[in-house]
């Protein structure tokens, strides 16, 4: 139960300190709706099904890029990860926490996202959004992780999209499957996965990167 | 190189020169010869022993090739993942500098198979590259997967926290592995139905017989790729040590 308060607490934390500061969801809506009249300028009018959807999930993955790259910036200005390490919780507890703010952040870009990708290029499909949100839940769980790591880098965050792409590659599978295809089962499937698969993974291993 | 408990009892006399690393049973230049025969007697048979594919002719031998050095890399990527995890479990001083060579090695052998696999493509098929090739496409992903490990490792400070962030990122990849081979699967179902069924090659005689020895040789081959580099790194962080001493 103390694990769980820990976690709650420090989600907490990240959302109080973006409804104060506002600094990451405006940039990352502006970024995804910015994206997608780029995107129309670059494929044209009527853009295949299969294109229109590979479009959704690049922006989605970018800007969750965005939201992600901001992610531990705080921690590092203030030097709170030091204390957070320190403090009597479990460590793990530190990953879950900035996991649920940043997929918090990028559940409510997507929530203007998709319906904006409606708007302007195909109807949405209930596969789709059920889609988003199994990925939603692999990006956020992988990204925090990768951020840590990014964070404590010289290359701060110029090293996060390497480190991420090609782990996301899997997630862009399965979105763009769950999209496209007739029968999306195997996909959201794969999705779920994939997420189990990483997320006991991150979670075993994050005392590893924060502490030596 | 090595976290610095293990060696600061070292440091106080500047003549002791202790040995470096782990010492193995079977010596280097044993290994070397091994491979040297090894793969001599691999091209042998791959040139003048092996039959000619019916379907594919001369061409087809590369495949030997191929085939084993892609085995050979997931090996040294099993064994990075292996070594980053006695790292992590055991706190074994020598596995974080093992984990990183073995990596090294799985980056070149990847790379060798990106070519053996472009130019079997390129003889069969026409093209250089084909996205329908499951197993360079997963060599590609793999590629830029662990290139990114590089990044990773030489933009922090040697020490462990270096350790533990690329073993952690090592351990990754083995699950990267097979997600990613399952992915490539499943996206090729957005283009046109998956078939998993191949005409494989009958295995059998001099064919499985070639295969075989050209893969052994090909694993010792990298296995003593991988101890030279290994001293090589550890006589290079022993001599920086000593110069440490000395100034």
């Amino acid at each position: 139960m103390t694990y769980v308060r820990d976690v709650a607490a420090l989600a907490r934390k990240d959302l109080l300190l973006e409804l104060r500061a506002r600094d990451t969801l405006p940039a990352m809506l502006l970024f995804v709706v910015a994206t997608f009249v780029v995107f129309h300028f670059a494929v044209g009018d009527s853009p295949s099904r299969l294109a229109a959807n590979g479009l959704l999930w690049v922006a989605i993955l970018f800007t969750a890029l965005l939201g992600l790259g901001r992610a531990f910036v705080p921690e590092r200005e203030q030097r709170v990860l030091d204390g957070l390490v320190l403090a009597p919780c479990d460590r793990s507890a530190i990953w879950l926490g900035k996991s649920l703010a940043t997929l918090a952040f990028l559940a409510a870009a997507e929530v203007v996202a998709l319906p904006v990708f409606a708007l302007f290029f195909h109807p949405l499909r209930g596969s789709t959004v059920l889609g988003v949100a199994l990925a939603d839940l692999g990006i956020c769980a992988v990204g925090t992780f990768l951020g840590a790591m990014a964070v404590a880098t010289r290359a701060r965050e110029l090293l996060l999209p390497l480190l991420f792409l090609p782990l996301a590659i899997p997630i862009v599978v399965g979105g763009v499957g769950a999209s496209v295809v007739a029968s999306p089962g195997r996909y959201l499937a794969f999705l779920a996965l994939y997420d189990a698969l990483f997320a006991v993974l991150c979670w075993a291993t994050f005392e590893y990167v924060v502490t030596e | 190189m090595r976290p610095p408990g293990s060696s600061a009892g070292k440091r106080q006399g500047p003549a002791t020169i202790t040995a470096v690393g782990r010492s193995y049973r079977i010596p280097l230049p044993a290994l070397a010869v091994l491979s040297l025969v090894g793969i001599s007697t691999a091209l042998a048979l791959v040139f003048f022993v092996a039959p000619n594919d019916a379907d594919q002719g001369f061409s087809q031998r590369i495949f030997y090739f191929h085939v084993s050095i892609a085995f050979t890399a997931y090996a040294c990527f099993i064994g990075a993942a292996w070594k980053a995890f006695r790292h992590l479990t055991t706190r074994d001083p020598n596995a974080d500098l093992e984990s990183y060579v073995a990596v090294h090695q799985g980056v070149v052998f990847g790379v060798l198979v990106l070519l053996t696999g472009s130019i079997w493509a390129k003889i069969s098929w026409g093209h250089w590259w084909l996205w329908s090739e499951d197993q360079l496409v997963l060599f590609l992903v793999l590629f830029l997967f662990y290139c990114a490990y590089f990044m990773l490792r030489f933009s922090v400070e040697p020490g462990p926290q270096r350790a533990n962030m690329s073993a952690v990122y090592a351990l990754f990849g083995v699950v990267l592995i097979p997600v990613s081979f399952l992915a490539i699967r499943l996206a090729k179902g957005l283009i046109h139905p998956v078939v998993f069924t191949r005409h494989g090659p009958n295995f059998h005689g001099w064919i499985l017989l070639t295969y075989c020895v050209a893969q052994a040789a090909l694993l010792v081959f990298a296995y003593t790729l991988y101890r030279l580099e290994l001293s090589g790194k550890r006589i290079d962080s022993r001599l920086r040590e000593l110069r440490e001493v000395l100034a």
